[in-house]
């Protein structure tokens, strides 16, 4: 048997594909937030609690209205988008002149209101939520059991991390959007509706946020405070990655899943701060984050 | 005009003992707990409505005595647990801090409770450290610890052939002492424990640490953490086909809002050990109906029932004393009075501070076992009081050696 610092090479595998399941929540949480500060310039500290909501909807449209989870994953995202587009209109779009830290304060503020509620109406203890019938089980893969429903963790926030990168970099309306953060007054000189663009940019990166917490539901414990547990943890992503940069929070949220993976089998008393101790390396050395643009 | 003065200054004299005497004797019971994170269902605001019905049963008025309940919240982190208990020693005038889950906190408590001669109601929290090495002339420790879970639960499994143990466990007071605690009662009874890994509190994904779990063989993983912790660990050890593979969790602290967050589906066959259970006996159900009237929908866990328990007792040695005054007294108090109220009986404070009362080892049912809501556990083994907790002997608390 080969062995890696006395850990067997098939556990290591094992741990490295746990790493990188674990990395895809990352980058899907990541995206949403990289996407919504490169457009709108707004630190969206509410984003927990918005992945938070999408497990929840999830829980609740099984509960009461029978609806599983494919129609969950579907339609979550669109309901939990529109009462992000509700937060846009009413608060988020008066203060984009002012200083980062007004909307920082605001999204926190928020995310706290909507973390208490639910726990008022639920309870901290969480929810069951159970792994939908067609993705049970799972199979053997020599080095580790993967069970099927981490598989479909993986290769869908892949598709999904693609897709918005494609959209954003590469498409005519992302390269709108791109312009309208650059320079608003000249895009809406030819005629494009920013406000609307930028209200709809924020909707759909709360959609994302609540794509993961739907995601999440049947793994992890559906409960008011599962977002705030992990948004620190992907703000540090983000940093890492660069803000407002897709492709950095998509490849640092990978990249930092596998690395806690590891330091959860060599060290797991360090597996909590890790990624806090990158960020701090990253910040000396490259202030801007691996990917960012420096101003 | 002169027997007049006389009069009035005799009647002022009289009055004014006579109010003095009436004066009722003043405890505040304040309720440290954690009301926001993955402990506030087993306790929290929970504990603070047991708290109240306590002191509404105990009724102070008849005993001429005027208690106040305040609370606050933890937040699980020793340094705001004891700042909070020693502004409310020192500014707001209270008497005893019950409750306080979290062993780390609650030995910080310990301390500060000892140094300012007040008294600690330990409900929530479980390291038998309390009462042993940092056993503390100022605490009673009232519903469980981890010597008794580890007694209950890892006893009963080695004697059904769980011999070979994991232990994944929580990094910090609790999880150590849990862990240790089982671990001797695994070796002792012919067992062995294979390994174990430490994971830091409130992760979310546990698949790493059940990957290394499943690799050691073990046929149990003893989980020695509690809370959302216990819930994630289940929750995907099923997905990883931990128990298909013939593996088994044993849940060393498991209370009842987790098999309601968990559900029966994932939870059936838990074997767990616990002091009390709402649906028990008449008393406990008839309580429990009072209780949810202030938390509808929700099930009271061992932790509520013996923040309860615990300030009955803890009032009834107040009046008997005639002042809340001096904790250590109060304490003292507490040891001579046998316990005796609604929710665990009779029973005793031990000289390390322990309260001794039976224990039971449940299982939860599986979803067709389940009748009603909250119908979760059945009856696998009653523990004597005797035999549930630790003996004085292996205490190693310097009350103990002291008394000799």
């Amino acid at each position: 048997m080969v062995e890696v610092f006395g850990i067997p090479s098939y556990a290591l595998f094992g741990q490295l594909l746990i790493g990188l399941i674990n990395g895809s929540f990352y980058a899907l949480l990541s995206l949403g937030l990289a996407v919504i500060f490169g457009m709108l310039d707004v630190i969206n500290f509410a984003h927990g609690a918005q992945y938070m909501m999408g497990a929840f909807a999830a829980y609740l449209m099984l509960q009461y209205l029978g609806l599983d989870y494919w129609v969950a994953l579907v339609i979550v995202p669109f309901l939990i988008a529109a009462t992000g587009i509700v937060i846009e209109r009413l608060f988020l779009q008066h203060i984009r002149k002012l200083d980062h830290l007004y909307g920082l304060i605001l999204t926190f503020g928020l995310a706290l209101i909507i973390e208490g509620l639910f726990r008022n109406e639920f309870g901290s203890s969480g929810k069951p939520y159970q792994i939908p019938a067609l993705l049970q089980g799972g199979r053997n893969l020599g080095f580790m059991f993967l069970p099927n429903y981490r598989a479909w963790v993986i290769a869908f926030s892949l598709v999904v991390c693609f897709a918005t990168w494609f959209a954003i970099e590469r498409t005519r309306l992302g390269s709108y959007l791109r312009a309208a953060t650059e320079n608003p007054a000249l895009v809406r000189a030819f005629g494009i509706n920013v406000p609307r663009m930028v209200t709809l940019t924020y909707g759909f990166g709360v959609g994302l946020a609540a794509l993961a917490g739907v995601m999440a539901a049947p793994i992890y414990n559906v409960s008011p405070q599962m977002g705030s547990d992990l948004i620190i943890v992907v703000f540090a992503v983000v940093v890492i990655g660069g803000m407002g940069s897709i492709l950095g929070a998509i490849l640092t949220g990978f990249a930092l899943g596998v690395i806690e993976g590891l330091t959860k089998v060599f060290f797991p008393e360090a597996s909590s701060t890790v990624i806090f101790v990158i960020m701090a390396i990253v910040l000396l050395i490259r202030p801007a984050g691996l990917f960012g643009r420096t101003a | 005009m002169r027997l007049a003065g006389s009069l009035a200054f005799a009647l002022t004299v009289l009055f004014g003992t006579a109010a003095q005497a009436q004066n009722p004797i003043p405890v505040k019971i304040g309720v440290l707990s954690d009301m926001s994170s993955l402990y506030a269902d087993i306790s929290g605001p929970g504990s603070v409505v047991a708290a109240k019905m306590a002191v509404h049963d105990f009724n102070p008025a008849a005993h001429n005595m005027k208690v106040d309940v305040v609370s606050a919240d933890h937040q699980n982190k020793p340094d705001v647990g004891s700042s909070i208990a020693r502004q409310w020693f020192d500014v707001d005038h209270v008497d005893a801090i019950a409750d306080v889950p979290t062993s780390s906190v609650a030995l910080a408590v310990s301390d500060v409770t000892r140094e300012k001669n007040k008294v600690l109601l330990i409900s929530g929290a479980a390291s038998s450290d309390l009462t042993g090495p940092k056993c503390s002339p100022n605490s009673v420790h009232w519903t469980y610890d981890t010597w008794m879970l580890a007694n209950g639960t890892g006893k009963a499994l080695v004697k059904t052939g769980g011999d070979t143990w994991f232990f994944i466990t929580a990094d910090y007071a609790f999880g150590h002492a849990l862990e240790r605690d089982t671990a001797a009662v695994v070796t002792a009874n012919g067992g062995k424990v294979l390994g174990h890994v430490l994971v830091p509190l409130n992760t979310a994904d546990f698949s790493s640490f059940l990957l290394q779990a499943q690799q050691s063989h073990a046929k149990i993983i003893g989980l020695a953490n509690a809370g959302g912790d216990t819930d994630n660990a289940i929750k995907q050890g099923a997905e990883f086909g931990i128990t298909a593979g013939g593996q088994h969790f044993a849940g060393l602290l498991v209370f009842i809002p987790d098999v309601e967050a968990l559900g029966l589906k994932t939870a059936q066959g838990l074997v767990l050990t616990s002091t009390w259970y709402w649906d028990m006996n008449a008393a406990n159900r008839a309580w429990t109906k009072r209780w949810q009237a202030e938390r509808p929908g929700k099930f009271p866990s061992m932790v509520v029932a013996g923040v309860y328990s615990s300030i009955l007792h803890y009032l009834k040695a107040v009046a008997a004393l005639g002042s809340a005054a001096d904790g250590k007294a109060v304490v003292e108090k507490m040891k001579q009075m046998p316990t005796d109220d609604p929710l665990f009986g009779k029973g005793q404070v031990g000289v390390d501070g322990t309260v001794t009362h039976p224990a039971y080892l449940f299982e939860v049912k599986s979803p067709a076992e389940s009748k009603y809501p909250g119908d979760d556990f059945k009856l696998r083994a009653t523990i004597p009081a005797d035999e549930a907790f630790r003996p004085l002997k292996d205490d190693n608390c310097p009350l103990v050696s002291a008394a000799k």
